[in-house]
């Protein structure tokens, strides 16, 4: 199996991607991005404040020469929204990468799935390397694909839940159902969530409040680094069949006549 | 811009807009009426009255 996967033209070797929101500091978010030994990172396009002449940016701290930086659409709910969003990622980050969510309600943030293949049917006819946020619903993977999304990132649970992944069984159909990048994108809450997602074949994970919401961020980066490298390393060694009865794992001859 | 209304003593581009609010050295983006302008533009597109300009940069954000 390779050590490395490719997101159209980036190849990774890390297989945990991790998100730029809800830390305490900019400073505070580098030390998680190191921890966790990523070599992406997702970041969200917004107003720039004109009131506030503060020089200190996102990209200061983590900077596009030490991280591939992947906008994201968060908090479109149009095609047209998420299109154009993406479009002003492109140009600010001169990237073609962009992690595609379009939302269909705001209290689940559930993706709207007809938008998000009709936005990622835009976007790759412009060529952009699209990433879509996605229910874990194999047929809509299988359409993303299809129109040429450079992976699927299915939910294991509503974003900034911390369930974990809620139907493991769609997950393997998805693994099942694809040939492209699986890679789990929220609900990831700490660090066996993630080994599970790993250990089910996903090609790698996506998470933010897993590691920012803990009580010590850096902490659990690095948790999250061992969990998808654990549950990875499980995935390709093959684990062993599930019995409901016991099988002896010491000989079952030789035993000294104790009666 | 950005949500709320200007008035300019005269016709600006993009990039004079850019350095009235000292943007020139951020690393931003900018959309008229919804259409993004490319960087290599921006001395050579004026803002009419009555068009919405949004300038926008990377954030910490979400998964």
């Amino acid at each position: 199996m390779s050590a490395t996967y490719k997101l159209g033209d980036l190849e990774l070797r890390s297989r945990l991607i991790v998100g730029s929101g809800k830390y305490k500091s900019f400073e505070e978010n580098r030390k998680a991005l190191d921890a966790s030994g990523t070599e992406a990172t997702t970041v969200a396009v917004r107003r720039v404040d004109l009131t506030s002449r503060s020089a200190g940016s996102l990209l200061d701290w983590v900077p596009p020469d030490r991280f591939h930086i992947i906008p994201n659409t968060a908090g479109c709910y149009t095609v047209k929204e998420a299109v154009t969003t993406a479009q002003l990622a492109r140009e600010l980050l001169d990237t073609k990468l962009v992690k595609l969510e379009v939302i269909g309600d705001p209290r689940t943030l559930f993706p709207d799935t007809t938008a998000t293949i009709e936005a990622a049917r835009i976007l790759v006819a412009e060529g952009f390397t699209v990433l879509p946020y996605i229910t874990d619903d194999p047929v809509a993977c299988m359409r993303l694909e299809e129109l040429g999304c450079a992976a699927v990132m299915p939910l294991g649970a509503p974003i900034g839940s911390g369930l974990g992944i809620r139907n493991p069984a769609n997950i393997r159909i998805i693994l099942e159902s694809v040939s492209c990048p699986v890679i789990v994108d929220a609900g990831v809450g700490t660090a066996s969530d993630a080994a599970i997602a790993m250990e089910l074949g996903c090609t790698a994970v996506l998470m933010s409040t897993g590691i920012a919401a803990a009580k010590d961020p850096i902490k659990m980066a690095h948790a999250m680094k061992l969990a998808v490298e654990a549950g990875r390393a499980a995935y390709e060694a093959g684990r062993m069949p599930r019995r409901l009865h016991a099988q002896a794992s010491s000989p079952e001859t030789g035993l000294a006549d104790l009666s | 811009m950005n949500g709320e209304s200007h008035s300019t003593p005269a016709p600006l581009t993009v990039l004079e807009l850019l350095q009235r609010c000292e943007l020139v050295k951020r690393r931003v983006a900018v959309a008229i009426n919804a259409v993004v302008v490319p960087k290599s533009r921006f001395a050579e597109v004026w803002i009419r009255d009555g068009d919405k300009v949004e300038v926008i940069q990377a954030v910490g954000g979400g998964a």
